[in-house]
């Protein structure tokens, strides 16, 4: 694994397996009365959040307090950051106070990079998410709930099906998605208007069309993405009736597909609009449990990013693994 | 490697155990069990992965041959509660599975191939309390080959091996390895 995990291409077939492994270990360890693990005490993790959330930041508040490292909370509305603070300043007022790992969300593409990579910091970086570009551990929870019910919960994801349907010009999720899930070897669809797909996209590692009926028949898992109105700027689609009965997945539509598919949605839901309410509530419906997995997947993440030495750091004299190591 | 010359080089093994050795060790420890637990009424075997795991299967077997009961085995990972995590990258978690049974007030009887500094057991006992809390524990090896860091003892030894810091033990086991056999590497000071 790299020190920091800023894209889901970061992650080659192994590391991303090594993660999913690591998530369902850790997923059975927390089934028990004691859910918190010693394994990152004395650590420190910022959420460093400059755009609203709520699963993923408290996804990743759990992840690391149930691994025992200290969390501090940052959220650019109330703080310094509504005064005119740059990022740098407060990446740099962070490491001061010894920060191990900062997750970071930021509407801007690209800002969990240029924290990484600008010496700002010496900690790991984590994107939680940056404006269009990717969310590389909502893709790493996606894969992990198509695994358990497509997969066995074992291996790789070789030969599924996967339709992604709705905003996938500002989705950061559908890219992180289009890559994890190509690494893994499934078979992705991006379904959306073609004002919704973005430039370029004959170049991705997946495949595209314009209407979502046909796709259904063969899909193993649809994903629904949330029409992202915060970020449209422009008419994309003449009204929200229309997007709905083209793109929105309502019953008649659900039951079209195989009888083992599943459906998934990142969240936050808009119900009525790309999800129909039926759906999001019916049994087909993984929706609740992405969001349990997300803090697995997440704990898998902090664990492999922190809890072993630091890139450069030099290797102990490691007794114990040499007797128990197999 | 193709040895010419007669003395030891760094590098030579030599085998301390064979596969019958390590029949007859695990047989001996699975009737000590019995008679120090009285019967081996309530008690539980957790191996330490890998290896402590097949050793704890083989022990558990051998039990049931004996008193003619099934003993429940799990595994217990204890890569989450290493005091040396920071020392090396991030390992892989290894299966942690507890029988259906659970470990309350049970007898547990802690499962490893090598006993040596101690703090793969000292890890083993913290991450058994956030799991339950047996009535006893109890420690069974495969090999004691000494130089402890912690005040903690084996209670069923299948064999003491005296060794030096710098030597190697190395542990196979039929279900993982292929083979069975203990062997000892690298140099040893306290021969020659």
């Amino acid at each position: 694994m790299n020190r920091h995990l800023l894209s889901a291409a970061d992650l080659d077939r192994d590391d991303a397996l090594l993660v999913l492994d690591t998530a369902a270990e850790l997923a059975a360890l927390t089934d028990r009365a004691v859910k918190k693990l010693p394994t990152l005490r004395g650590r420190t993790v910022v959420n460093l959040f400059y755009e609203d959330s709520t699963r993923t930041r408290i996804s990743f508040e759990a992840a690391a307090k149930r691994l025992s490292a200290d969390v501090i909370n940052f959220s650019a509305k109330g703080s310094s950051v509504s005064k005119g603070e740059s990022l740098k300043d407060t990446a740099l007022t962070l490491e001061a106070m010894g920060a191990d790992a900062v997750v970071i969300r930021h509407p801007a593409s690209g800002a969990p990079d240029r924290l990484a990579h600008s010496g700002w910091i010496g900690g790991s970086v984590v994107n939680a998410g940056d404006g269009t570009h990717e969310h590389p551990t909502q893709a790493l929870l996606d894969a992990f709930t198509m695994r358990q019910h497509l997969a066995g919960g074992k291996g790789d994801l070789a030969g599924r099906k996967v339709t992604i349907v709705g905003d996938v010009l500002h989705s950061r999720v559908a890219r992180s998605n289009v890559l994890l899930l190509s690494t893994l070897g499934a078979e992705v669809t991006l379904v959306a208007p073609p004002t919704l797909l973005p430039v370029g996209i004959e170049t991705w590692p997946c495949e595209f069309s314009f209407d979502l009926d046909s796709q259904l028949s063969r899909a193993d898992a649809v994903m629904m993405l949330r029409v992202q109105r915060e970020r449209m700027n422009a008419a994309f689609f003449p009204s929200s009736r229309e997007y709905s009965r083209r793109y929105g997945l309502d019953v008649r539509r659900m039951n079209a597909l195989p009888e083992h598919a599943i459906v998934m949605h990142p969240g936050p839901m808009n119900r009525g609009m790309e999800i129909a309410a039926d759906v999001a509530d019916s049994d087909r419906s993984v929706i609740v449990e992405q969001v349990t997995n997300g803090v697995n997947v997440r704990m898998a993440v902090l664990y492999l990013l922190l809890a072993g030495a630091q890139l450069g750091e030099p290797e102990g004299s490691d007794r114990m693994a040499e007797v128990t190591a197999p | 490697m193709v040895g010419v010359s007669a003395a030891r080089t760094p590098d030579e093994t030599r085998t301390v155990l064979d596969s019958d050795d390590i029949a007859r060790a695990l047989t001996r420890v699975a009737h000590e069990i019995v008679e120090r637990t009285k019967g081996a009424d309530d008690i539980v075997l957790l191996g330490i992965p890998t290896r402590g795991v097949y050793l704890a299967n083989r022990i558990a077997e051998r039990i049931h041959q004996i008193e003619g009961r099934e003993i429940p085995v799990g595994s217990l990972d204890i890569t989450l509660y290493r005091d040396d995590l920071r020392r090396a990258p991030a390992r892989a978690l290894l299966p942690t599975s507890i029988p259906a049974s659970g470990i309350d007030d049970k007898v547990v009887v802690l499962v490893d191939d090598v006993l040596y500094s101690g703090r793969t057991i000292r890890a083993a006992l913290d991450a058994m309390s956030d799991i339950g809390r047996p009535r006893m524990v109890q420690l069974a090896v495969l090999v004691d080959r000494g130089h402890r860091e912690l005040p903690i003892r084996p209670d069923y030894v299948g064999k003491n091996i005296p060794t030096a810091k710098t030597e190697k033990v190395l542990v196979h086991l039929e279900e993982f390895d292929g083979d069975d056999a203990v062997r000892l590497s690298g140099q040893s000071q306290e021969e020659s």
